[in-house]
């Protein structure tokens, strides 16, 4: 058979840079298969998916060495607009692509653009909003709609292109799980009907092989490092080598030395099949495991009591929200979108005025405080740190929050020099902002609520986007703080970080809070899973499939294990 | 949302089920000829088919209840203010001088003066309606159909659409940056001075313009991707196909700015005078 996608000693080099982002590429995509590109932030996986579009180097210029065919086009010698009938893309940002002011439009939009007739353009929009099932929604505009709904709006935008192969650029990054496990089973849907040949660019490899996948290209510093089917790069350890997070039940075996190579369908959750002999072993490092415990008898560093809440004239988002927040606590905030998890956290802060109910910090009601009063005890940290930040340079920005509280020039720039130390920004002083990577940026913004010096700070969804090297980065760096004795809320999607860095999570939906416990325990409760827009954790799967009566319990083990196995890999290596 | 001043009403009206081509003509036949003309006898006549549009749109004035302040407002002050910056340019126009009353100095109140400024606030009230109802009978997805309809490239008629589509965005980032910011000091609430208050909204805009940045530079890819640019031309899915009654309503916008040139221009001047 004959390529669909032929990549021949390909490398590219954009111009703005000194080294070439892809090397030497050789890859062969055959029609109607389904790869999974992964590979670390940085490691070009997202520069090879804009090759094949037609982004490069037809938008983003740069230097091409030897040849990529796309359906036998030389794609340097073609055009984005020829390409663009051939690939189809679904970009990272649900909202950035959507380009019209209703459904309808937005789906035709290609459409238009090829001086398609007003009655073809109607049918074909309309089966294409079939295909991705949001036929109901044509007149909707996109404030209207989910993050997940969205994502079917841009797929269908591609679909009536009537395209021979798709590309996914990081579909799960702005989704919750619940939705992310739904979008990877419309992939597979639409591959199966319509089949075009697909390919997902994806670091959460767990998630995307929910469904199965052909083949994985792994990818590190421009280079392809591993292209082989799912089942035997899972049993290598070119995951771990090259900071892909490989699938929680996949380290579960491991650590229980189950001999992997021996395990059939390991390359998906719903087709593992544990024999007589791997089921023992489990069983058998998890009674071997100390139960850990984690006991807080802190007083009460915040209190939340029945707090309701509305935006003037529409409908109720809180309902009666009481919790409280122990001193020196790591907590994860999780929830469906628009379950009201950011309202609650602006409310906290001030931002937004409840219409009912109390806060008390330390014990004292500062329900009335105003949000500058409540910022020198409360911080709040927001996603994408390019909405907080002002100032070219970084001491500027940080000492933004201490100026005109009376203090002189001497004592702000003290203070702004001990705090950028605790973040490890001192080196930077004198940067400018412009120059740091995602990452710094996010630590200034930190760092400039920080230097207020609160005693809580909550961060929305602060590993967004992130790989698991800089995943891993911003949760030391909060674990630091917090052993600082600076409690840490959390807005999140992601269950790694309620599993691995909270010792409880407050779930909510429909505007309730619903849950208070463990993360362990959230995410092993199948009703609370499903109704919160969560997934369970395949650790949970291992469990019941083993026969462990208390999963919950095994679920604080792993993570435990895993906690300690991990930091003992960083001291010996 | 998206702000509640002036926005698309959907009803079934005649109005409505015309095609925003249609309305754009008519609107714009209003405004030329509003503008053009100082003959009191066709600005009458146009305001009385700008009331019956009105009529036939099934538009309440409670609707537009904010905007219609608005215009009483606006030409209250307009009227105050043409007789205080010159009160004598009636007179001088239709060269003749009838007082009614003098009040000081330069300032008499003259029948000619009276005369010129109730047309000019006549303009006023005859454009309005056709306005608000351009906008409140027209879906905002055929704003960008109806422009390059009747000429504008579309690449520059899109970007109406683009606009109307991406302002709530960036209203909920200002609103959002807006309060993180105020938790660091910058406040921008009425006890804070005018000098502060100006410095204060560079700090919320720098970091608005950031993100509306990176958000273009995706919404420019996944045009292309999609082939915007592709052809000279393009099709609009929301384009209301022309019917018979719009042909009528242009033919008759036709006509009528014609015969309301002609009417104009008759005297050799824009001016309808009843003091000759």
């Amino acid at each position: 058979m004959k390529p669909i996608i032929s990549f021949k000693d390909f490398s590219f080099q954009y111009n703005a840079q000194k080294n070439p982002t892809l090397k030497h590429i050789n890859l062969d995509i055959y029609p109607g298969e389904k790869i999974l590109i992964c590979g670390a932030s940085g490691s070009g996986k997202s520069t090879l998916g804009n090759c094949i579009n037609g982004l490069i180097p037809f938008s983003y210029n740069g230097k091409i060495d030897g040849s990529l065919k796309v359906d036998d086009i030389e794609t340097k010698d073609s055009s984005i607009f020829e390409l663009s009938t051939k690939v189809g893309t679904v970009l990272q940002d649900p909202d950035g692509q959507f380009v019209g002011l209703t459904v309808a439009e937005d789906i035709a939009f290609a459409l238009e653009n090829d001086c398609v007739e007003q009655e073809k353009m109607f049918a074909e929009t309309l089966s294409a909003a079939r295909k991705v099932s949001i036929e109901n929604r044509m007149n909707n505009a996109p404030y209207d709609l989910s993050g997940g709904q969205k994502q079917r709006v841009s797929m269908a935008g591609v679909l009536v292109d009537k395209v021979r192969i798709l590309l996914f650029d990081e579909p799960l990054a702005n989704l919750d799980p619940a939705t992310g496990k739904s979008a990877i089973e419309l992939i597979d849907q639409i591959k199966k009907e319509t089949d075009t040949t697909v390919i997902i660019i994806e670091h959460r490899i767990e998630d995307v092989l929910w469904q199965k996948v052909d083949r994985i290209i792994l990818m590190d510093d421009g280079m392809i490092v591993s292209d082989c089917d799912p089942a035997a790069l899972l049993r290598s350890d070119l995951l771990k080598k090259y900071g892909i997070r490989e699938p929680l039940y996949l380290t579960q075996l491991k650590y229980a030395d189950v001999d992997i190579n021996n395990i059939e369908g390991i390359d998906c959750i719903n087709d593992l099949k544990l024999d007589d002999k791997a089921k023992k072993q489990i069983v058998k490092w998890y009674t071997s495991q100390e139960k850990p415990e984690h006991i807080n008898n802190n007083s009460n560093i915040l209190e939340v009591e029945h707090i309701d809440f509305r935006y003037e004239s529409s409908e109720q988002i809180l309902y009666d929200v009481s919790f409280a927040i122990k001193k020196g606590e790591m907590l994860a905030i999780a929830g469906k979108n628009g379950a009201g998890k950011s309202t609650l956290c602006k409310v906290i802060c001030g931002f937004e005025k409840q219409f009912n109910g109390k806060i008390l910090f330390n014990g004292e009601d500062i329900s009335n405080a105003s949000i500058r009063k409540r910022s020198s005890y409360i911080g709040y940290v927001m996603q994408n740190p390019n909405q907080m930040i002002s100032q070219a340079m970084i001491f500027d920005e940080v000492s933004m929050g201490i100026r005109n509280i009376g203090l002189s020039e001497e004592e702000i720039k003290e203070r702004v020099y001990s705090t950028l130390k605790v973040c490890g920004l001192y080196e930077f002083r004198n940067w400018p902002i412009s120059a740091l990577s995602f990452g710094q940026k996010k630590r200034v913004t930190i760092a400039s609520i920080l230097v207020m010096g609160p005693e809580i700070i909550i961060l929305d969804e602060p590993t967004a986007g992130q790989d698991f090297y800089h995943y891993t980065e911003i949760m030391e760096f909060l674990c630091e703080l917090n052993r600082k004795g600076i409690t840490i809320i959390m807005i999140t999607h992601d269950m790694h970080l309620m599993l691995e860095y909270t010792t409880r999570s407050l779930v909510f939906y429909d505007g309730r809070l619903q849950a208070d416990k463990s993360g362990s325990a959230v995410l092993c409760d199948e009703d609370l899973v499903d109704k919160a827009s969560l997934k369970e954790t395949s650790l949970f799967k291992i469990a019941t499939d083993v026969g462990i009566k208390d999963p919950v319990s095994f679920v604080d083990c792993f993570i435990d294990y895993d906690k300690k196995e991990r930091s003992h890999g960083k001291q010996s290596s | 949302m998206a702000n509640k001043v002036l926005n698309y009403i959907p009803k079934d009206s005649f109005m409505h089920r015309l095609s925003g081509t249609t309305k754009l003509i008519v609107f714009l036949t209003f405004s030329f000829l509003c503008g053009l003309s100082f003959d009191t006898r066709v600005l009458l006549f146009l305001l009385v088919l700008s009331i019956s549009c009105f009529f036939l749109s099934h538009i309440r004035l409670s609707e537009v209840k904010l905007m219609s302040m608005f215009l009483v407002v606006f030409i209250v002050m307009n009227f105050i203010l043409l007789f205080i910056f010159n009160p004598n340019y009636g007179p001088e126009l239709y060269g003749s001088r009838t007082v009614l009353f003098h009040i000081a100095g330069r300032y008499d109140v003259t029948l000619e003066q009276l005369f010129y400024q109730f047309n000019v606030s006549l303009k006023y009230v005859i454009g309005f309606p056709v306005a608000i109802l351009f906008i409140a009978t027209t879906n905002p997805s055929e704003f960008a159909s109806s422009l390059s309809q009747i000429g504008v490239p579309y690449r520059i008629s899109y970007s109406v659409s683009l606009a109307l589509r991406y302002i709530p965005d960036i209203q909920t980032d200002y609103h959002e940056i807006a309060q993180s910011q105020e938790a660091r000091g910058v406040a921008l609430g009425k006890d804070v001075k005018i000098s502060e208050r100006i410095k204060n909204s560079v700090k919320i805009l720098m970091p608005l313009v950031l993100t509306s940045l990176n958000r273009i530079d995706e919404i420019a890819n996944s045009m292309q991707l999609r082939s915007f640019g592709k052809n000279k031309k393009r099709t609009w899915y929301m384009q209301k196909k022309m019917t018979a009654s719009d042909y009528l309503v242009i033919a008759f916008c036709v006509v009528l700015f014609v015969v309301g040139m002609i009417i104009t221009n008759q005297g050799g001047n824009n001016l309808y005078n009843p003091f000759i």
